[in-house]
């Protein structure tokens, strides 16, 4: 039976690995995601899984062990955060295309330079393209679900695809909760065993990863992005099983007393239980505020998205990362171009805050909401502002 | 460890497999080395292997899509990771066996690079492959250059090679570097099995390449591989020169087995290096202080490759 306790999520993340019955683990260490590995390792050691644990040279290394270990059919799972996820970026357009349903945990952190070991989205955003699924955990117990999940619908024939559960580091991977750990047989039914379609099989031997001439490469790259979106159909049932078998329902987007709201912030990851609280502080001022969190960054869910924007007239994106000298921020980009001339779009107005480790208060998000009003009035010169900066 | 391969009879004139598991057709240049010690090797391991490449010579000329080379399965993902990939496949394996979901039935893995691949950019990889004792083997096919690129010099090129980065002119004369030991690099890890080989002793080769499969741990096979198009030799005399470079001492053929080192073919009467070096226009410009320079280095590594032989 599940059972709910005190626990670290790093840890319950680590948990749901073991409770998936991985078969091999590849991993470096870097902070803030080693509890993650060094749990696996653990529990590896301890024989609480038969599993593989790789402990190789490099984050590169990592993720060219885990293309491998998928293509030979194995249940596959690394981790990783910031300055690895970059040394992991050219390895990590090919399990894609390749159709490798890898998972990995991104614990989200600032980039060098200036070194900085807190969290923020700047690794993550650089990587967006890469072609993976990916979701953004709020909390522990979604750290947890989110990637039973992510094994679920990675390995799913349909799908076969990799995907990455992104937490914040430190600001959740750190952070003790109460979290409902499932008990193995309650996983065992929601995860069935992994079939590969393809594997290397010296009795059906093929060929995985040839040379991509122009007269095919335009179309291995164009099913690759039909096969990736194509996989929110499968994302979508594998919250709704997990919604009829343990009771907690996922959404690609969630909202928060967004029903009558004129201003809706919009925000990814942790910060936005702080932004429930910013809205419940100005609900109680009279302010008609509200939250939308997005929870499935690949495939963007825009219908959704849309729908849960509903009839808002102004939305105050936050983004964690600051891409110099572009228009904006990546989501505060995605939205805009979401919502490019659809008739009756609301005015989308991009914060940039908590940049390495900086916390974002209730204040700040009441400022964003402040300023994304007034600037609703009057157009402002930037296309979007950081917050919570000092001059000097 | 060793009796696996003791156990071994060796491959004969007689006895080679007649199965090939590199299929004819591929778009290598005519005379190319490399192909051929692949063809061999690939002889030599049979059709229970999966094969991990780095990207380059041998993996574009075997796999332009839909067209394949390979019987056997095959992955590439990247230039400096085949050896990663091989650490992945081998630790797969190794659980889906215990876990009963794939046959007990051993498999062998292989990883193979170019000498850029192996001596530059996938050192890393491969040494902690190495150090981590996966059961694979590693095969450098050493052209001497990055070829798939257009002839780049690579620390593999031998010193007073002229490559299109290691141009000779006023102030050079072609490559300035010794070429790297990576054998040596190998042995160093402690590994139970590495071997030299040449394509124009291809009995040595295939043994030495099943060996290397059959051993338990890691094992490294580093063999020359005549490049007809980036030397600017006559494609005709790939094995000429694959012959030519361990009778002048060039590249010896050994063995370390749990690190001791076998002479797998003692030059007792080497010819000069000079008449390895004529014929092949990446030398052409060296002038006879070079090749008494080469001739010299050549003859002191070769005995202190012998000195290791003695002692080990
Ligand atoms: C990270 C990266 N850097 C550079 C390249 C370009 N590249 C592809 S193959 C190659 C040279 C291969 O040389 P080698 O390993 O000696 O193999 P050969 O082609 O000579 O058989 C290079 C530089 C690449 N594919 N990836
Ligand atoms: S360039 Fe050299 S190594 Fe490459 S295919 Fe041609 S002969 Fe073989
Ligand atoms: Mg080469």
């Amino acid at each position: 039976m599940a059972k709910r306790i005190g626990i670290e999520v790093s840890i319950a993340l680590a948990e749901a690995v073991k409770l998936a019955n991985v078969d091999v683990i590849a991993a470096y260490p870097i902070t803030p995601q080693t509890h993650i590995v060094e749990h696996l390792s653990e529990v590896v050691a301890n024989g609480e899984v038969d599993a593989e644990f790789v402990p190789v040279e490099s984050e590169h290394g990592a993720m060219s062990c885990c293309c491998g270990s998928s293509a030979a059919g194995a249940r596959t799972f690394t981790s990783t955060s910031s300055q690895g996820l970059l040394l992991m970026s050219e390895i990590l357009f090919i399990p894609g295309p390749m159709r490798l349903p890898i998972v990995m945990a991104v614990v989200d952190r600032a980039l060098s330079a200036p070194i900085s070991i807190w969290n923020d989205h700047q690794d993550i955003m650089s990587q967006r393209d890469v072609g993976w699924i990916q979701t953004f955990a709020e909390n522990g117990q979604e750290a947890f679900d989110l990637t039973l999940h992510a094994f679920r619908v990675a390995e799913d024939r349909r799908v076969s695809l990799p995907m990455m559960v992104n937490i914040d580091g430190f600001t959740l991977s750190h952070v003790v909760e109460a979290v409902e750990l499932l008990s193995q047989e309650e996983v065992d039914q929601y995860l069935p065993p992994f079939k590969p379609r393809y594997r290397l099989d010296p009795r059906k031997p093929i060929t995985m990863g040839p040379v991509g001439i122009p007269e095919v490469y335009s179309e291995a790259k164009v099913a690759h992005n039909e096969a990736l979106k194509a996989s929110k159909k499968v994302i979508l049932q594998g919250w709704k099983e997990f919604a009829d078998l343990f009771g907690r329902q996922y959404n690609p987007v969630e909202t928060y007393r967004s029903e009558d709201a004129e201003i809706l912030l919009v925000t990814m990851g942790s910060i936005s239980e702080t932004a429930m609280t910013a809205v419940d502080t100005m609900r109680e001022k009279g302010q008609k505020a509200g939250l939308v969190r997005i929870r499935l960054w690949r495939p963007f869910p825009g219908p959704e998205f849309r729908k849960a924007a509903g009839k808002a007239k102004v939305l105050a994106v936050v983004d964690r990362c600051l891409p110099p000298g572009a228009t904006c921020g990546p989501v505060g980009a995605e939205l805009r171009s979401l919502f490019y001339k659809v008739p009756g779009s609301p005015k989308i107005f991009n914060f940039i805050a908590g940049l390495g480790g900086r916390d974002v208060t209730v204040e700040w998000f009441e400022e964003m909401v402040e300023k994304a009003t007034a600037f609703a009035k009057k157009r402002p010169k930037e296309l979007y502002e950081v917050i919570g900066v000092r001059e000097k | 460890m060793i009796s696996e391969f003791e156990k071994f009879k060796r491959f004969k004139a007689k006895n080679l497999p007649r199965k090939e598991m590199l299929a004819p057709g591929h778009r290598a240049c005519q005379g190319c080395g490399e192909v051929l010690a692949l063809r061999m090797a690939m002889k030599a391991l049979g059709e229970n292997v999966i094969v991990c490449m780095a990207t380059g010579c041998m993996e574009i000329i075997t796999t332009p899509y839909p067209q394949t080379s390979w019987k056997v399965p095959w992955i590439h993902i990247a230039f400096e990771n085949p050896a990663s990939v091989a650490s992945g496949i081998e630790s797969a394996l190794k659980v889906l066996r215990r876990k009963g979901k794939v046959s007990k039935k051993h498999i062998d893995v292989l990883a193979i690079g170019g000498d850029g691949s192996t001596s530059d950019i996938g050192i890393g990889w491969i040494s902690g492959a190495f150090e981590r004792g996966h059961d694979f083997t590693y095969i450098c096919l050493d052209n001497e250059a990055y070829m798939n690129t257009g002839v780049q010099r690579s620390s593999c090129t031998p010193y007073g090679a002229m490559t299109t980065t290691s141009p000779p002119g006023e102030k050079s004369f072609g490559q300035v570097t010794w070429k790297k030991n990576v054998p040596g690099i190998a042995v160093a890890h402690n590994i139970p099995y590495v071997a030299t080989a040449s394509p124009a002793y291809f009995l040595d080769l295939m043994n030495k390449v099943k060996k290397a499969a059959l051993v338990k741990g890691p094992a490294y096979v580093h063999i020359y591989s005549p490049c007809p198009t980036g030397w600017g030799s006559a494609p005709e005399r790939s094995i000429e020169f694959a012959k030519l470079v361990v009778e002048t001492r060039i590249f010896p053929l050994y063995e370390v087995i749990e690190g001791r080192y076998i002479m797998s073919r003692k030059i007792t009467k080497p010819k000069p290096v000079e008449e390895y070096l004529k014929g092949q226009r990446r030398f052409r410009h060296l002038d006879k202080e070079h090749i008494d320079h080469i001739q010299q280095r050549v003859n002191a590594d070769y005995e202190k490759l012998i000195r290791l032989s003695e002692m080990t």
